[in-house]
């Protein structure tokens, strides 16, 4: 542990036995307070998934009980139609609703930011109200909105003499769940984006202004390279969402049945396959291979923004 | 780090600005700009967020016969939210109010210990190099894009060989846990604690815990609030981990307690009754956090962009 200590404090030995009494001493404290969090994370994180990598290597049988199965869980998932689709599902939610979500953050972090809103306070306040709503609470009221013989969706299109669309319907149950979800989420991305665009400090506007600058100039050349760290955490944290998606569609599930199905994403087909088919090796090898997905795209996104970073 | 793209912008300037209208306005003048058009339209996109809340707010007013046949936005013939809180509040012997202490209870130990541990973890990674860091915060780092899934299922099956599910530790132990808070916490001890202070005090002889204790813990507490409140709310509005976990209903969060109760609601029949009562229950359970984020404005605000501004 201490052995690059000597290595490093030469001059004299006086002063290297001391810093390395020092420095001994930090990291033991360093190691003292980080050890806490190690404990708690290694029992209650990489001992689970640890365990879940090894149940899902396992059958259960009806005759023999638990046998080693190497990899057939996962080939018999990779043959899967209910993952695949469910992945499908959650990859066209996350392609359609991230951008949508995020471009009205942006939009509304840029207006609030320009000052130029009346009552802006207050409108920050009230846009980022529905983060404090629990998805429960949120789909159990859009739920209702979107019921087609009272909902007021259904009488708000009435009152302007339309036929109402059945949003609860097999085809348009992902979009409403998306609206559930940017309903949830807009606000907290835009508290984010907000705050990083308020670290940029003024003169730096004042400057571009001197320099000629337009508003829409100083928002694309200022403002969007500023927001770039703020929306790589936000679309990390879309991603993640997205691929897990379970709270929305398992309450859903009880107003419409038929439009959702117990695999509507894999994170409920995971559910669904341990708790009510009691097929937990399965289900672990599903929850595994949604984690590699969710990683690798995590990366790749993240790789992809970094390296515009570097060419800007 | 926005420096780079304006020097670029400065040198490309002379094509696109000829036409610009910026040097006509004055910098002072910058806060005087309003604009009506703007305003109308951010005043009407919190329109979409409000309505809801403000359905949920009327709709705990009605009795069941005036929720299916009044207008959604409009008050019932007549004013029952009392009624409805009294069956809210008596519906299967007052189980609601052991639900929302329930939730009280998951979410402030789980938020108040994950912030320590957090806060411990998060001020070593950033203040001291030790053998072995690294190794730590890229672990940190990972974890955070690790989905609950992949992670709950086997917490439970763990549980309950330990004999621990349906109990309120399934709940609060694995809340412990805040990859994403100690990210958080080393972001933010690496800006708000100076390292000549932690020298001065190593100078003047306080060992590394003292200095910890009385110093830097003054420094972060911004930071903490932070992590608390980020923990609070994701322990509030947990549903997925105690559904697997709980079975006995005294033991349920107000989440899986509405949920319940609302799919009992829909499942027809004579449950139907149910439905303002479920609906008067939403409304109970988002008026603490509420509150509290009408109280913590300050901390909110500032605090959610530590992660985002750093990143």
């Amino acid at each position: 542990m201490t052995a690059e200590a000597p290595r490093r404090m030469a001059p004299s030995a006086l002063t290297a036995r001391r810093r390395r009494g020092i420095h001994a001493g930090q990291t033991r404290t360093a190691w003292l307070l980080t050890l806490p969090f190690l404990l708690v994370f290694a029992a209650f994180f990489t001992v689970p998934l640890v365990y879940s990598a090894y149940l899902s290597l396992f059958t259960s049988q009806l005759v023999g009980g638990e046998v080693f199965s190497g990899l057939d869980n996962y080939t018999r998932a990779l043959h899967d139609p209910n993952f695949w689709d469910g992945l499908r599902r959650v990859a066209l939610f996350l392609c359609v609703q991230m951008p949508i979500m995020l471009a009205a953050s942006v939009f509304i972090a840029l207006a609030l930011d320009s000052r130029r809103v009346r009552g802006s306070k207050v409108v920050r306040m009230l846009i980022f109200v529905p983060y404090a709503v629990p998805s429960v609470v949120a789909t159990l009221m859009w739920g209702y909105l979107y019921g087609k013989d009272f909902g007021l969706v259904t009488q708000l299109f009435h009152a302007v003499g339309l036929d109402a669309p059945n949003l609860l319907a097999p085809g348009k149950i992902l979009g409403s769940t998306m609206n559930i979800v940017c309903w949830e989420f807009i606000g907290y991305n835009m508290i984010v984006l907000y705050a990083a665009l308020r670290s940029v400090p003024d003169d730096l506007y004042e400057a571009a202004e001197i320099d000629g600058a337009g508003q829409w100039r100083i928002a694309w050349s200022i403002k969007l390279p500023a927001l770039r760290p703020a929306l790589l955490l936000t679309i990390i944290f879309s991603i993640i969402g997205s691929f897990q998606l379970f709270n929305e569609p398992n309450l859903l599930f009880n107003i419409a049945p038929n439009a959702i199905g117990s695999d509507f994403t894999p994170n409920l087909y995971a559910y669904n396959l341990a708790f009510r088919n009691q097929e937990n090796n399965y289900a672990a090898a599903i929850a595994f291979l949604l984690g590699f997905v969710i990683m690798i795209v995590s990366f790749v996104v993240q790789g992809i923004i970094n390296r515009k970073e570097r060419r800007a | 780090m926005t420096a780079p793209p304006l020097s670029k912008e400065a040198a490309r300037a002379p094509v696109h600005t000829t036409r610009a209208v910026g040097r006509r306005r004055r910098p002072v003048e910058r806060d005087k700009r309003r604009s009506n058009v703007l305003t109308v339209i951010i005043w009407l996109t919190v329109i979409y967020f409000i309505v809801p809340l403000l359905w949920l707010v009327i709709s705990s007013t009605k009795d069941n016969a005036n929720l299916f046949t009044s207008f959604g936005l409009s008050f019932g013939d007549s004013f029952e939210l009392f009624d409805n809180l009294g069956s809210l509040f008596t519906f299967q012997d007052g189980i609601f109010s052991r639900w929302l202490i329930n939730t009280a209870v998951y979410a402030v130990v789980g938020s108040v210990g994950a912030a320590a541990l957090s806060t411990m973890a998060g001020y070593a990674l950033a203040k001291y190099r030790f053998p072995g860091s690294r190794a730590v915060f890229n672990i940190v780092l990972g974890s955070i894009m690790v989905p609950l899934t992949a992670l709950a299922l086997p917490t439970y099956l763990l549980f309950a060989a330990s004999g621990l599910t349906d109990t309120v530790w399934a709940v609060i132990l694995p809340s412990l846990v805040s990859p994403f808070g100690v990210y958080l916490m080393r972001v933010y001890a690496a800006d708000a604690v100076d390292d000549s202070i932690l020298e001065a005090a190593r100078i003047d002889g306080a060992s590394e815990f003292r200095i910890f204790r009385t110093i830097s813990l003054k420094l972060l507490t911004p930071g903490i609030v932070t992590v608390v409140l980020f923990q609070l709310v994701a322990t509030w509005n947990n549903y997925f981990l105690p559904l697997i976990m709980l079975n006995s209903p005294r033991l349920f969060p107000v989440t899986v307690g509405l949920a319940q109760w609302q799919s009992a609601a829909s499942a027809g029949g004579g449950a139907q009754v149910l439905f303002s009562t479920v609906i008067t229950g939403a409304f109970v359970s988002i008026l603490p956090l509420m509150i509290a984020f009408l109280f913590l404005q300050r901390y909110w605000q500032s605090g959610l962009a530590t992660g985002g501004v750093k990143g």
